[in-house]
């Protein structure tokens, strides 16, 4: 356990000295700033509206806010991760110090678990950032922070799980440009098979779709924990690292 | 003490290390000699358990590399060819940073990093970011970090590559301090290098082996002949030089003989002879009697370079030779 910590620190140090943290932290706080910003004006726009037709406004405002923001989130994940785990291993990998960790007294599961569990941490902080803006709505309102953090949960768990194929993906190259690349064509690819599930309900559509990252979000972002949806996520997470483990491992009998 | 017994490894075409066994006493300083290409990272990958072997066993400090590579790990100190640095670390949190992964921590992990980084001559700069060091201070960095557990086998890949030649005597000589208290595997291709420092040498060519011996007897050995340098004058005259090599020549036990430089006054010649026998003095008997005079006579030791070009084939010993002249 003391080995993980010790990866964790080194892969949370290397994300901070280098300036990729920074960029993705800026990066998402202008595009959570914005998704908040347009969807306020969007509300105000709507609810000035039904006033003045002297209507009453039906909706919960807070709450349809934070449920769109929250479903904006998981797209810019897309493009987001790729950028975080790309270099995990890749970069290790074609700078030799892959032989130091080897070479080490240290097990493949911890450097493993270590690298991920960083990647993870990052990403929360990130997720983290849509936070501020809701925030503001409690200033004005008070909607029902529950809901609020099983979203915030399906959002982690998903980026998790998803973060868990990069670190895979990241072992397989020692270019990180590579890992970046195909990280985000299957990581979209996952996230957008279950689209089919919407026109057709064959049986390998049907398939298709709970293989699908993105149909076990919506009970989250209902507010609902689901435990079916939780176990997926938790699967692909315990999918993703063990194929990172065989990866390290034949990393060993090819090169 | 390292056993290695038949070690093997053979990739999907070639194979790379073949059928290699060879035993390391405690506290040696071995060279692990032999061309590009010829298997030395390879074997020295396996014995730290980088690379799982195809076939055969070995053993450091008694624990196989395969049954018990936690173990072997532990007790090896490991420097690749290339420094495995994290360039945007300071040296001091790099150092820590190797320090925790071999299990080292508290006062005694800083205590140790002062001491290493006292040894390696890197405290100066242990606030410097690694990928700024040039790279003596790079291989300076990666030799603590090697040595920082204070393994009881420590295993360099080319220590001494792309260095100058300040540098590289440095760490010869660190290498040399370092020497007693563990047992060195140091892979080169730089001859003077192993005459210099190392007590045995294991050659390997094309992943196989080809010799180990002591460097001692490994020089003594080469055509199991002997090497003699004598200068002849002739008071009255010039000296024919063909003449001196055909009376020479017949002198038993003499191989060969080379006129190496020729003076109006005197020659030179190396005479190369069979070891054990009186060859010396009826060389000199016969120099005598013809009238001639023998001004110096002495053994020149046959370098190890010249038994390397020929344990390895001159092939790769002519693109070696080149190497090793500008190693010098």
């Amino acid at each position: 356990m003391r080995n993980v910590w010790l990866i964790w620190r080194k892969e949370m140090r290397s994300y901070f000295v280098s300036p990729i943290a920074y960029i993705l932290l800026l990066m998402c706080a202008l595009i959570f700033g914005f998704f908040f910003w347009s969807l306020l004006q969007a509300y105000l726009q709507f609810s000035m509206e039904a006033q003045m037709r002297g209507e009453m406004f039906p909706m919960n405002m807070p709450e349809e806010i934070t449920r769109r923001l929250f479903g904006n989130v998981p797209v810019t994940g897309l493009f987001i991760i790729p950028l975080i785990t790309m270099r995990l291993f890749a970069e290790e990998k074609r700078t030799g110090t892959i032989e130091l960790l080897t070479t080490s007294p240290i097990r493949d599961g911890e450097v493993i678990l270590g690298k991920w569990l960083a990647a993870t941490t990052l990403y929360a902080c990130l997720l983290l950032l849509s936070a501020v803006n809701i925030a503001f709505l409690f200033i004005y309102s008070h909607p029902d922070w529950k809901p609020m953090l099983v979203s915030y949960l399906g959002l982690l768990l998903q980026g998790a799980a998803l973060l868990a194929i990069g670190t895979f993906i990241s072992t397989l190259t020692k270019n990180q440009i590579i890992a970046g690349a195909a990280t985000f064509g299957v990581c979209l690819l996952i996230f957008v098979c279950g689209w089919i599930g919407e026109y057709n309900s064959d049986a390998w559509a049907r398939v298709l779709a709970y293989l699908s990252v993105s149909t076990h979000m919506e009970s989250f972002t209902k507010g609902t924990l689901d435990s079916k949806d939780a176990i997926y996520y938790l699967t692909l997470i315990l999918v993703g690292l063990f194929l990172t483990a065989r990866s390290m491992e034949s990393l060993r009998w090819r090169s | 003490m390292i056993t290695v017994k038949q070690l093997t490894k053979r990739y999907a075409r070639n194979t790379a290390v073949d059928h290699i066994s060879f035993e390391i006493q405690k506290g040696q300083i071995v060279g692990f000699l032999g061309p590009n290409g010829a298997g030395k990272t390879t074997t020295m990958r396996m014995l730290t358990c980088f690379l799982p072997p195809t076939a055969g066993t070995a053993t450091v400090e008694g624990f196989d590399v395969l049954e018990e590579p936690m173990e072997v790990k532990k007790r090896i100190g490991y420097l690749p060819e290339t420094p495995p640095l994290y360039p945007e670390m300071m040296t001091g949190e790099y150092l820590s940073f190797v320090g925790s992964l071999k299990g080292l921590r508290g006062a005694e992990l800083k205590q140790i990093i002062d001491y290493v980084s006292e040894r390696c001559a890197i405290a100066d700069v242990r606030n410097k970011q690694l990928g700024k060091l040039s790279k003596g201070y790079r291989q300076r960095v990666g030799l603590a970090q090697a040595i920082i557990h204070d393994p009881e086998v420590l295993i360099l890949d080319e220590p001494t590559a792309g260095l100058d030649p300040k540098q590289i005597n440095e760490t010869r000589d660190l290498i040399k301090s370092l020497a007693g208290d563990h047992t060195i595997i140091l892979s080169t291709h730089i001859l003077p290098e192993v005459e210099q420092i190392c007590q045995q040498v294991i050659i390997i060519s094309k992943g196989k082996l080809v010799a180990t011996d002591t460097v001692d007897n490994l020089q003594n050995r080469s055509r199991g002949a002997e090497s003699v340098l004598v200068e002849i004058a002739r008071r009255n005259g010039d000296l024919d030089t063909t003449v001196v090599q055909a009376r020479i020549g017949k002198v038993s036990g003499v191989n060969r003989i080379v006129l190496k430089e020729k003076q109006p006054t005197h020659s030179r010649f190396e005479v190369e002879t069979q070891r054990d026998q009186f060859v010396r003095g009826d060389l000199a008997r016969a120099i005598v009697e013809a009238g001639w005079d023998l001004n110096e006579m002495r053994s020149s030791a046959v370098s190890l370079e010249e038994v390397f070009l020929q344990l390895t084939g001159t092939q790769e010993g002519k693109e070696e030779a080149i190497v090793t002249g500008a190693g010098k």
